[in-house]
């Protein structure tokens, strides 16, 4: 359902200003969203003076200074540090990101940060993500096939591989999902532009031998259909997929198999 | 699913923080526009209704349409008409599974934005 405001304990509240670090040269404003389960406070916005003369450039290196030098309750999730995991998906500047790929020079102003948009908080910056987990689940995303098992592996031809270009780079970090109103208003049974675009790829997957299957489980008024071509997913998927593109492709193919 | 406690978790602040796209805009404007027109065929049926009723119910129902609150919001249903007929177009471009591309999307965009004034404005001076 669509609620455009929060609820009562979700709105934030302005927090603590933490002390600039003497000596800095080159300050930069960071204000980030910070909730905690541990009192029953709302969630508030704590504001942070980053040095970032002696700060790495992306967004990450200055919350790992930030947590390391200033706050360490300060709470985000993390990993590679290089784009592959997924992990530090957050809203950067108003659009989904990974802070780890995401330069503070891209950003003017004050860099504000909050946990993905319109998710249930974990602490701070991390959300929970068991549902959109569940929908990529649910796609069933591995090779689904009939046949006898061959000899060695399933064979692709390289065109058939070409078709996963643009769908396989997908590191689940849900910013797309995150990102799509559809999903806000609905994402309890809207599948969401991640799960789709998993979806997609092994609906074109050449050895997949369940496209009739797949499509039948995505026959739905929900699940699929709730995409509107808001294009928010493609815009701000940090790896430059487009989940859009992918969903109107399996819109065509039900349409196809009617006809 | 896994079924898990959730507790008394808030919810990440969504739509007053997520910055205004291009797409997402003229996504809501295509809904705006829309629902608008509804309101703008009321008025010009019942215009119609008056008109068929007697003379003396048309002059309250034309002296609203003509006045210029009525002409402001015709006005506006110019554009919503021009507005919602392109973004349909763009639509139908769209459900080929063609031109979208961020690129072209965003220039079809613009396309349907601009091209809506323009015609808008047409429109306007020729009534």
């Amino acid at each position: 359902m669509v609620q455009l405001t929060l609820p009562k304990n979700s709105r934030c509240q302005k927090g603590k200003t933490w002390p600039k670090s003497n000596g800095a040269t080159e300050l930069r404003e960071f204000q980030i969203y910070r909730w905690s389960p541990d009192d029953d406070d709302n969630p508030r916005i704590d504001t942070y003076f980053v040095d970032m003369s002696t700060c790495g450039p992306m967004v990450l290196d200055a919350l790992i200074k930030i947590k390391g030098e200033i706050d360490p309750t300060l709470t985000f999730r993390r990993s590679c540090r290089e784009g592959i995991c997924g992990s530090c998906a957050m809203n950067i500047d108003g659009t989904n990101t990974l802070a780890c790929i995401h330069g503070t020079e891209e950003v003017k102003g004050k860099i504000k940060i909050y946990p993905l948009p319109h998710m249930p908080v974990i602490k701070d910056l991390i959300p929970d993500l068991t549902h959109f987990y569940a929908q990529h689940a649910a796609i069933m995303p591995w090779l689904e096939t009939k046949t006898n098992l061959p000899a060695k592996e399933w064979q692709q031809s390289i065109e058939d591989r070409k078709k996963l270009d643009g769908l396989y780079e997908c590191v689940m970090c849900a910013s797309c999902s995150t990102a799509c109103p559809s999903y806000w208003w609905n994402g309890d049974r809207y599948l969401g532009p991640a799960a789709l675009l998993h979806a997609y790829r092994w609906l074109i997957d050449s050895r997949d031998e369940a496209t009739g299957e797949r499509l039948d489980d995505l026959e739905d008024p929900f699940k699929l259909y709730r995409c509107h071509t808001i294009m928010n997913c493609a815009k701000t998927c940090p790896k430059g997929l487009n989940p859009a593109k992918a969903i109107a492709e399996i819109k065509k193919m039900m349409l196809e198999r009617t006809i | 699913m896994a079924d898990v406690n959730r507790g008394d978790r808030p919810l990440s602040p969504h739509l007053s923080i997520y910055r205004p796209q291009l797409t997402s805009i003229t996504s809501i404007l295509t809904r705006i526009t829309g629902n608008a027109l509804i309101v703008s065929v009321l008025l010009i049926v019942w215009w119609l209704f008056a008109a068929s009723t007697s003379e003396a119910y048309f002059d309250i129902a034309n002296a609203v349409i003509t006045s210029w609150m009525g002409d402001v919001v015709l006005s506006l249903s110019v554009f919503a008409l021009w507005y919602h007929l392109l973004a349909g177009v763009r639509h139908m471009i769209w459900d080929q599974a063609l031109m979208l591309e961020l690129k072209s999307a965003e220039a079809l965009g613009w396309i349907v934005v601009i091209l809506s004034i323009a015609l808008s404005a047409l429109t306007i001076l020729v009534l």
